[in-house]
């Protein structure tokens, strides 16, 4: 603050977000969540393109189910696979699928629930009906032709991308097929978010400080966004926390059924499910991608109750 | 000389389920340019509703504006839409409201919400804003205003956060400011220097001010006229000095009988009997009638409703002979 700004937007949103990273900092439980999804995240992204790591779908049936050695520092799957390895590039996937779904699904639920919320009425009506019926379908159903319809449209996507950027194709194919699923779950995981945002904004647009903010003449779009909104961030960075990991379950169950990750591609998902298939045989299959996963939802659900508490001004501590 | 704000038989009704709330029924007053216009009732007399309704702050549905007129400085203010008002909102009227607790966003910063009005209506931001809301925050009486001004609400106290609207409403330098019942949530300590500060900026500014309250007493302190509103209707309306000396309707004596501050120590202290009536049945003529116990209630009107009229210049009274009437038993009243 104090500096001149031509944007006086840019000035309020650097004091919210600002102040609310000063408060994470002081936030011990939200920083270690912080710092370990980073690491996990950079270890994803990165340690696959060490050429050290092996093939994540090279097979080798002489050495499969091997317990953890130097070679394979989580051992191997019953196919020989190297399960280190498959952690990590299945990690990518989960992740991307988490973080995509969840922004898709937050975007279009606040902007539904914060329109029906605030202008009430007929709109109102009308989006929770449409919600209403989402609801009663069947999701899985709809993921599926959802999925089904999005397929033609992305292998012209992939193309696209190839001949733009010049990307080798079996390089992204694993990640451009999986975009009519990012689509199908983030348009049909909305469904809660609005209806949560919803409650909250209605409950936020009687109050005195909207009635305020009215009569000093701002238009309704700067009260819903600069007032309204931010004040309805706690329940919904805790539903977007809560949002990722069933993402990314929801995730395998598709794959499980052919919609999403196909072989030899993983995912975190994938990986939990087949190690719980061989669970008696090989309990280290499951218990691996297991510690992943569970430690990575830790950290997600650390790190979201450190921010409700950081973007709400009166739990500063000081 | 043309009055600044000229209410002309306002009425909002609100259509619920129970039926229709007249709310407004009819209210005329004018607020004269630098003056200090109190409007005083029970709860539920309309009082709010009137000052709402000039900015469009009524919810709508249920609630809807069934006629009248409310001409600030010639416009037409119930007849404009929203973009239209926000050019007077916050511009050329502002308002304070009730409960300071809640009035103010508890996610910004004092600073951004002080100069949200600048950037809004004079298009001034930055630095320059920053040091208008510092002055007008000095203005109020807040100390270390430029230290203090970067803090959030929940570190203000009541009536400090009251300045701060106080200051967020008059950054602008408005001409009509209309404050609602501003000190009923604040401490009796704090409620003198927020009066204090709002009367004091007033002179200074010469803003036009509509002070409602249910507090007479506030009202002689404050105020140059007085309109008294009953069950969304204007039972009388004069100057404060010519009120206080004498007022004429049943109601009126019945809330000065009902005033502590003004009432001897070996009386029991009077209060009108009864509740406001519903505003969705109510009895046709004299709205007062069952409560009546000051004047002659078998003589309020019982076919027709009461008009205003001026009993002497200036003074204006609903005119139910019932109501106007002087009790037999007190005759000293």
């Amino acid at each position: 603050m104090g500096k001149p700004s031509i944007n006086p937007d840019a000035e309020a949103g650097h004091s919210l977000w600002s102040d609310a990273w000063t408060r994470l900092r002081r936030n011990r439980a939200a920083m270690c969540g912080l710092a370990f999804l980073g690491f996990i995240i950079l270890l994803c992204f990165i340690v696959p393109f060490f050429p050290a790591l092996p093939d994540p779908a090279a097979q080798s049936l002489p050495n499969k189910n091997s317990g953890p050695s130097l070679s394979h520092w989580m051992g191997t799957d019953h196919l020989g696979r190297d399960l280190f390895s498959r952690i990590l590039h299945g990690g990518r996937i989960s992740i991307l699928v988490g973080l995509i779904t969840t922004t898709v699904s937050l975007t279009i639920g606040v902007a539904v629930g914060a329109m029906a919320g605030y202008l009430g009425g007929k709109v109102d009506a009308f989006l929770m009906r449409t919600v209403d019926v989402l609801y009663s379908l069947p999701f899985l159903i709809i993921v599926i032709l959802f999925s089904a319809l999005a397929k033609g449209y992305t292998n012209d996507f992939t193309d696209w991308l190839v001949d733009l950027t010049g990307l080798n194709r079996d390089a992204i194919a694993p990640f451009t097929s999986l975009i009519p699923l990012f689509v199908a779950i983030g348009a049909l995981s909305w469904l809660n978010i609005s209806r949560i945002v919803r409650a909250s904004v209605q409950d936020l647009a009687g109050r005195e400080f909207v009635e305020a903010a009215k009569s000093l003449g701002l238009s309704q779009q700067r009260i819903l966004l600069r007032h309204i909104i931010p004040n309805a961030i706690g329940p919904i960075v805790v539903y977007a926390t809560l949002t990722i990991p069933s993402v990314m379950l929801f995730e395998a169950t598709l794959s499980f059924l052919g919609m999403g990750v196909q072989p030899p591609y993983s995912s975190w998902g994938i990986l939990i499910k087949d190690g719980a298939d061989r669970m008696l045989s090989n309990p280290l299959l499951l218990i691996f991608p297991s510690i992943f996963f569970i430690l990575t939802l830790l950290s997600l659900n650390f790190l979201g109750d450190g921010l409700r508490d950081a973007l709400d001004p009166k739990s500063a501590k000081d | 000389m043309r009055a600044l704000l000229d209410i002309q038989d306002l009425k909002v009704h609100f259509h619920t389920r129970d039926g229709v709330v007249k709310a407004v029924d009819g209210v005329s007053l004018k607020v004269e340019a630098g003056q200090i216009a109190g409007i005083v009732g029970e709860s539920g007399s309309g009082k709010s509703v009137t000052a709402y309704s000039l900015l469009g702050l009524i919810p709508m549905p249920p609630g809807r504006i069934e006629g009248g007129k409310a001409l600030f400085q010639g416009t037409d203010l119930l007849r404009l839409g929203e973009r239209e008002l926000n050019t007077y909102r916050g511009r050329k009227i502002s308002m304070i409201f009730q409960d300071p607790m809640t009035s103010l966003n508890p996610y910004l910063r004092v600073s951004t919400q002080l100069v949200e009005p600048l950037a809004i209506h004079e298009k001034l931001r930055g630095k320059p804003a920053l040091h208008r809301a510092i002055e007008a925050l000095e203005q109020v009486g807040i100390e270390n205003a430029a230290t203090r001004i970067h803090g959030y609400p929940h570190e203000f106290s009541g009536g400090m956060r009251q300045r701060v609207m106080i200051a967020m409403a008059l950054i602008t330098k408005p001409d009509l400011l209309i404050a609602d019942e501003p000190t009923t949530a604040l401490d009796v300590t704090v409620q003198k220097q927020v009066l204090d500060v709002i009367r004091e900026l007033q002179r200074e500014t010469g803003t036009a001010v509509i002070f409602i309250t249910h507090d007479l007493a506030v009202v002689h302190e404050m105020c140059d006229t007085v309109s008294v509103l009953y069950a969304g209707r204007v039972v009388e309306s004069a100057p404060a000095a010519e009120l206080i000396r004498r007022p004429l309707h049943a109601y009126t004596r019945g809330l000065y009988r009902s005033n502590p501050s003004a009432h001897a120590k070996d009386e029991d202290l009077y209060s009108i009997p009864g509740l406001p009536p519903d505003l969705a049945r109510l009895p046709g003529g004299c709205t007062f009638r069952p409560r009546n116990t000051l004047g002659v209630a078998s003589l309020c009107l019982t076919e027709r409703q009461p008009e205003l009229i001026e009993h002497s210049p200036g003074h204006f009274v609903q005119n139910c002979p019932g109501c106007l009437a002087a009790h037999p038993s007190s005759a000293h009243a």
